[in-house]
């Protein structure tokens, strides 16, 4: 193990460490408790400059104010409008091209493979404006199924990536087994590999959860009104409109943090699998 | 009676081939959305940046001006160097989620809730990053501010000083980013062979040596891995120029990703050629990096198999 066991150090050492912990890991989050302290406070502690102490009392109401005086609410649905479509539409699709690529030997599976592959880091800026333009077309203008077709194509590029790599490590002596029974490739794939997917599945769709809950480009470019805007693009409009009034900027942001965090605290270990796929050989 | 029999063929015939068949069947729904949504459009944006468009009227076609103009835009170039401070000071992001990683890896009660922890700002969105930023900067009150007028007697407004507004938002980008850094480099430190680092141990090594020769070439798959990310997010800078400052003041902090967007959807006319060109040039320097990647990819997978 490295670094070396701290049980192995001194006394000293091993109550310094657990002393530093809880010091290092309240500078790191400073930021956000500090933002988290304000979503509490009351207006009148601002107003007269206590910015950094305790609240002078707990106002909860900013939180009251901030779903009654905004259409947050609106936002937060329109989120989930556009996230949960793009989880199943984004499984679906990947599911079968993972299975495509990750089992057959076929001419050209590596080049459609590296075409996902290569497709996911391009900036997004130069899609931005074809990709724009028809949906203006498609009539999904402003629309969250406008948004939420491109995520889908979008993320099956990372999707496959993931997919195809978690299905290349099953064991293929499964597959080759049922063909020898007579089974046929498409009950194969949902009788034999399908049901191992389910990690890979449940890793993905909380990724994919959070990266589309927190995208803020696409919203900002495919859709325009309160109607259709996701939380993201909400926040910018609403931080326009609370200039100074940081009890409400607060409250609000962590109101928009709340699902993607939830999300990640009860599905942790998918979660950290997800995103650390190949950082072990 | 003739029916069944076609029927019963076609059946056979799906037999034999259907192991040929069925790696196309599969693929075709997510290559025709991956085509029209992100690689068709790669194409025509090198074609739009040909073109002057407002985006609802006729094209009109310039050839190169677009790109002309560019180079004797003065934006254009701040937007640049911004992008190249953005790329080497996110790089600390990974020597600094190591850190954070070693220090973390230890076997003491409650360390799964401080990594978690440690992890947090990953998950939260980066508008919600530049708010809880912006916030910390704020004249006057901000924390941030604060500390440095206590340090120094007066306190500096960084969001608004244009020579420094690009560092501070960086700082704010670097937050999640080490985050993200620091869980690989846990994952891999999780991984490293405890008998290798057991035999240089007794060698001798220890401390940096150690780390150095023993356990940074056993942790490169995450090494790899967390320079990939921090590259393409430090070039995907978008979301925290947008939030903290809206590429001010007066352009100073706008990286190309911003200024692409700016041109082609700001409420002083839409330039759609315009925009295209210069996504076009962000682009070609992703390219660089990409390629690098997919090569070293490419020659993992050959190893592999």
């Amino acid at each position: 193990m490295f670094p070396r066991p701290i049980q192995q150090r001194s006394q000293v050492a091993q109550v310094g460490y657990q002393v530093l912990l809880p010091i290092a890991l309240i500078l790191w989050l400073l930021p956000l408790i500090g933002v988290a302290i304000t979503s509490v406070k009351p207006a009148s502690d601002l107003a007269s400059g206590n910015y950094f102490g305790m609240p002078s009392s707990l106002a909860f109401s900013n939180y009251a104010d901030v779903f009654t005086g905004s259409p947050i609410g609106q936002y937060i649905w329109n989120s989930f409008k556009v996230t949960i479509p793009t989880v199943i539409g984004t499984l679906v699709l990947s599911c079968l091209t993972g299975f495509a690529l990750g089992i057959y030997k076929f001419k050209g599976n590596i080049l459609v493979f590296f075409m996902f592959v290569a497709g996911n880091f391009v900036p997004f800026q130069i899609l931005m404006v074809p990709v724009r333009d028809m949906t203006v077309n498609l009539g999904l203008y402003n629309t969250t199924t406008g948004l939420a077709l491109f995520h889908i194509a979008f993320q099956t590029g990372f999707c496959t990536l993931f997919m195809r790599n978690f299905i290349r490590a099953l064991p293929r002596e499964l597959i080759e087994a049922a063909r020898v029974e007579g089974v046929s490739e498409i009950r194969i794939f949902w009788y034999v590999v399908l049901p191992l997917m389910r990690p890979a599945i449940a890793a993905l769709s909380v990724l994919i959860f959070t990266f589309i809950w927190n995208d803020y480009f696409w919203a900002t470019v495919l859709t325009t009104s309160a109607e259709t805007q996701p939380v993201t693009a909400g926040l910018y409009a609403l931080n326009g409109q609370w200039i100074a009034q940081w009890q409400l900027v607060s409250a609000g942001a962590i109101v928009a943090a709340l699902p993607p965090v939830a999300m990640f605290f009860l599905m942790q270990k998918h979660f950290i699998a997800g995103l650390t796929l190949g950082a072990v050989k | 009676m003739s029916t069944v029999s076609t029927n019963a063929q076609t059946r056979s015939w799906w037999r034999e081939n259907q192991q040929k068949l069925t790696p196309y069947i599969f693929l075709i729904p997510g290559i025709i959305f991956f085509m029209v949504y992100v690689i068709i459009p790669i194409f025509e944006s090198f074609w739009l940046s040909g073109f002057d468009w407002d985006g609802l009227g006729d094209k009109e076609w310039v050839g190169f001006a677009n790109y002309q103009e560019l180079f004797d835009d003065e934006a254009f170039y701040t937007s640049l160097k911004n992008n190249i401070i953005w790329l080497v000071l996110y790089m600390l992001a990974v020597p600094a989620g190591l850190g954070i990683a070693i220090f973390l890896n230890q076997k003491v009660a409650g360390i799964r809730a401080y990594k978690s922890l440690f992890f947090f700002p990953f998950v939260i969105s980066q508008v919600v990053v530049g708010l809880i930023f912006a916030w910390f900067y704020a004249p006057n009150f901000g924390l941030f501010y604060k500390i440095i007028e206590w340090a120094t007697g007066s306190g500096i407004a960084i969001l608004a000083e244009p020579d420094m507004v690009t560092y501070g938002i960086i700082a704010a980008g670097l937050w999640p980013q080490i985050a993200y850094c620091m869980i690989l480099y846990l994952t891999g430190l999780n991984n490293v062979d405890p008998e290798q680092i057991e035999a240089a141990r007794l060698d001798g090594a220890k401390g940096l040596k150690l780390l150095w020769y023993v356990i940074l070439p056993q942790l490169r798959p995450a090494t790899f891995l967390a320079v990939v990310v921090t590259v393409i997010g430090a070039l995907r800078s978008f979301d925290l120029v947008s939030i903290m400052t809206d590429g001010g003041p007066f352009g100073s902090s706008r990286v190309l990703s911003f200024y692409m967007y700016e041109q082609a959807l700001s409420e002083y006319g839409y330039r759609m050629g315009y925009g295209a060109s210069i996504a076009v040039i962000l682009f070609l320097i992703m390219m660089v990096f990409i390629s690098g990647f997919i090569w070293k990819m490419i020659d993992d997978e050959r190893k592999g198999s």
